[in-house]
């Protein structure tokens, strides 16, 4: 059994190398093989966002290949996979972040509600306003705990007075589960909150805009069990109202979470399927041995 | 032998590097420690003489006779009179004793030139004092006043010995009197130390680097933000790079030449101008500022940019509303070091004409002036040894400016910093 592993473990590591030497090995062509078409059901019933064979290169790297995937309407989606390959680059096409980074190429349709995210007509300002992200690191502005929720509403107008900027900054510190916590001290600085209250003020201020998608990649990576578990609880809740597509590197935590599960490895979306079906039967070899602590 | 055992044997080894090292670190603070000092005592020591000036108390009789003027002359009359007479006439007053003709004018010559002017000035606000005595207190002449302030009497050679003894009686009767040298801080420049003060250079500095601050500081940091954040990574970009870089390392007489070919021959800007000096200084403290500004810009954390981009801030409003105000306290330090180099900077002032002798304080941007550097190399040139002390009072004015200048630096960078 333990041979076996061995075994299996040294084909991987070929199998990651492999991809600019051809080998005429058979084995390790058969694994490339698998890796090229995605198992499982990419598409959902109800999709809020779709992405149809998407190549994304970093300069003349390729990071992600031809990968297809919808983000349904109320469903949390998992992204898991070892470091590397590609999960928030991913995430970073669902609202054009990669923009933001000069050598980023990125091939293939996504839409929002059937409209083309890349097409002239949309504004990644708007596009952003629609899709939120939080990132792996809290990152509160350096500024007021209402002024960090309040920002995104003052950017785009959405509020015509304080009033109603209050109410805003109010619901979405409520929503984000801070409101009880930091009610008394709103005009204090964001940067002096505890790391699992900074990542919900985040989250906060993501939802202050009104998103209909939330990104959020490994939102609870830097943060500890505790708040870890208020942040998962967190997101459960805002299934009711939000599409979440959340990248992570704790299994537990994607089979808490989500209704379905993505698994990258080396830029190819492996397998999908809802989250019980990845965790208790993973179709792919490469899934199990990731989902069983035997690699990544 | 077992590895604990090996590294203990290397401990003390390793301890014993660490105290030289730290010695030699604190070795090196004291000797600089030590040469700051030496140069501080130094420059106050020297500096001290300047602070103070000698007045002569003199009965002056405002005869219309003596003066030239008839006996009711009012305003534009007395402005031409013969104020020299009337102090000449004082000073003899005191010394009966003396008659010969060159002793007479030797005698006046220990009062100072200022004195006929501030007279003058008296009479005209005054005119009731025409034909009447008054009490009045005038500037010693330079070379008098040092040979009080010298203790070593032997080495006042400026005055002869005659002089000397005139000096000491008038000490004996009480008519001299040390005040506090306001003329050092009130007046410009002057052939004759007791009238010469730093004001003129004072202001010409501060409009100099007023014209530098308002030019530099803008220019600069756009400059940086543009190339920073907006620039295409291409090589017209890398080209202005390196240029921007290789123009921080360019002597600075350089700009001064570049200045004189550009402002004042093309332009016909005037010549020694605080205006062409900031301009000119401006060029020179552009590279520091773009070099300090982009440094700054590049250490926010990219998760602030992440962040407002994230949320729908357009590039614009990220970089305006949340990368230049965290970048804004590096920024600051960058642009007061760079005005702290241009206010000690002469080398370039010299070649747009900022080295001329002026006496008027400057009065606007346009004026002739003069800046304290050169204010300094000026005196430092001067053969009069009165302008030994104020040369180093002059130094001392212009690294109090500095200190305050870095005081501003530190109080700005603790307002704008703000944690991440
Ligand atoms: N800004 C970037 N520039 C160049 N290559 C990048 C950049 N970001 C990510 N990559 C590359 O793209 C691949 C996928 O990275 P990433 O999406 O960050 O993986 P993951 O989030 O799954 O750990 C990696 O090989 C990484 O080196
Ligand atoms: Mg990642």
């Amino acid at each position: 059994m333990v041979e076996t592993d061995i075994n299996m473990r040294t084909e991987l590591m070929e199998s990651t190398q492999v991809q600019s030497v051809d080998r005429s090995d058979t084995k390790v062509a058969d694994m490339k093989q698998q890796v090229n078409a995605t198992i499982g059901e990419p598409f959902a019933k109800d999709p809020k966002m779709q992405a149809r064979q998407v190549n994304v290169y970093y300069g003349n790297k390729q990071a992600i290949f031809n990968v297809s995937l919808d983000l349904g309407k109320n469903e949390v989606v998992a992204l898991i996979g070892p470091s590397g390959c590609g999960k928030s680059t991913f995430l970073r096409c669902m609202n054009r972040m990669n923009d933001t980074i000069p050598i980023c190429r990125v091939e293939g349709n996504i839409t929002l509600d059937s409209e083309d995210i890349y097409a002239d007509a949309m504004d990644p300002v708007l596009l952003r306003a629609r899709v939120g992200m939080v990132f792996q690191k809290p990152n509160p502005f350096p500024k007021s705990i209402y002024d960090n929720v309040a920002y995104g509403a003052r950017l785009h107008g959405l509020a015509f007075n304080k009033a109603e900027l209050d109410e805003i900054v109010i619901t979405s510190l409520q929503k984000a589960g801070l409101f009880d916590e930091v009610k008394d001290r709103l005009h204090e600085p964001g940067t002096g909150l505890s790391g699992g209250q900074q990542q919900r003020l985040c989250i906060a201020r993501t939802i202050a805009v009104s998103p209909e998608v939330i990104l959020m990649d490994e939102p609870a990576s830097a943060l500890d069990p505790i708040a870890t578990a208020i942040i998962e609880e967190l997101i459960d809740e805002l299934r009711q109202n939000y599409t979440i597509a959340i990248v992570t590197h704790s299994m537990q935590q994607a089979a808490r979470v989500s209704q379905r599960t993505a698994y990258f490895h080396l830029g190819k979306l492996v397998e999908i399927g809802e989250t019980n079906q990845i965790f208790t039967n993973p179709k792919h070899e490469l899934t199990e041995n990731y989902i069983t602590g035997r690699f990544g | 032998m077992n590895n604990t055992e090996l590294i203990k044997k290397g401990l003390p080894k390793r301890y014993r590097r660490e105290k030289r090292f730290r010695l030699y670190g604190m070795m090196a603070v004291m000797v600089g420690f030590i040469f700051l000092l030496i140069l501080l005592t130094d420059i106050i020591s020297k500096s001290l003489p300047a602070f103070s000036q000698h007045w002569i108390q003199l009965e002056v009789q405002f005869d219309p006779d003596v003066l030239g003027v008839a006996a009711d002359a009012e305003g534009k009359a007395l402005r031409h009179a013969n104020y020299r007479a009337i102090l000449k006439r004082a000073i003899r007053a005191e010394f009966p004793d003396v008659s010969k003709r060159r002793d007479k004018s030797k005698l006046a010559a220990l009062i100072s030139s200022s004195a006929e002017y501030e007279l003058r000035d008296m009479l005209i606000e005054q005119p009731y004092l025409l034909g009447k005595a008054k009490t009045v207190w005038v500037r010693a002449d330079d070379d008098l006043d040092t040979y009080y302030k010298t203790a070593d009497k032997a080495n006042a050679v400026r005055l002869t010995e005659k002089q000397i003894a005139w000096a000491d009686r008038l000490q004996e009767n009480n008519l001299i009197e040390s005040r506090f040298n306001s003329t050092l801080f009130s007046d410009g420049d002057s052939r004759e130390p007791e009238q010469a003060g730093i004001r003129g250079a004072l202001v010409g500095s501060l409009y100099t680097l007023l014209v530098t601050l308002l030019l530099s500081f803008p220019l600069g940091v756009s400059t940086a933000v543009y190339l920073e954040e907006f620039a295409p990574k291409n090589r017209w970009v890398d080209l202005i790079e390196v240029n921007i870089n290789n123009l921080a390392a360019v002597p600075s007489i350089v700009f001064g030449l570049l200045g004189l070919a550009v402002f004042i021959n093309y332009f016909g800007l005037p010549r020694s101008a605080p205006l062409v000096g900031g301009l000119v200084l401006t060029l020179m403290t552009l590279p520091t500022i773009i070099i300090a500004s982009r440094s700054a810009i590049k250490a926010v954390p990219p998760s602030i940019r992440q962040a407002a981009l994230g949320i729908g801030a357009s590039k614009t409003q990220t970089v305006f509303q949340h990368v230049l105000p965290l970048a804004m306290p590096g920024i600051l330090t960058g642009t007061i070091i760079g005005l702290a180099q241009a206010l000690g900077e002469t080398a370039p002032l010299l070649m747009i004409g900022m080295v001329a002798f002026i006496v008027d304080i400057p009065q606007g941007f346009v004026d002739s002036a003069t800046v304290l550097p050169v204010q300094i190399y000026l005196w430092a040139d001067s053969p009069e040894r009165a302008f030994v002390a104020k040369t180093s009072a002059a130094i001392l004015v212009l690294l109090i400016f500095l200190v305050v200048m870095n005081g501003l630096a530190v109080f700005l960078r603790k307002k704008f910093e703000r944690s991440w």
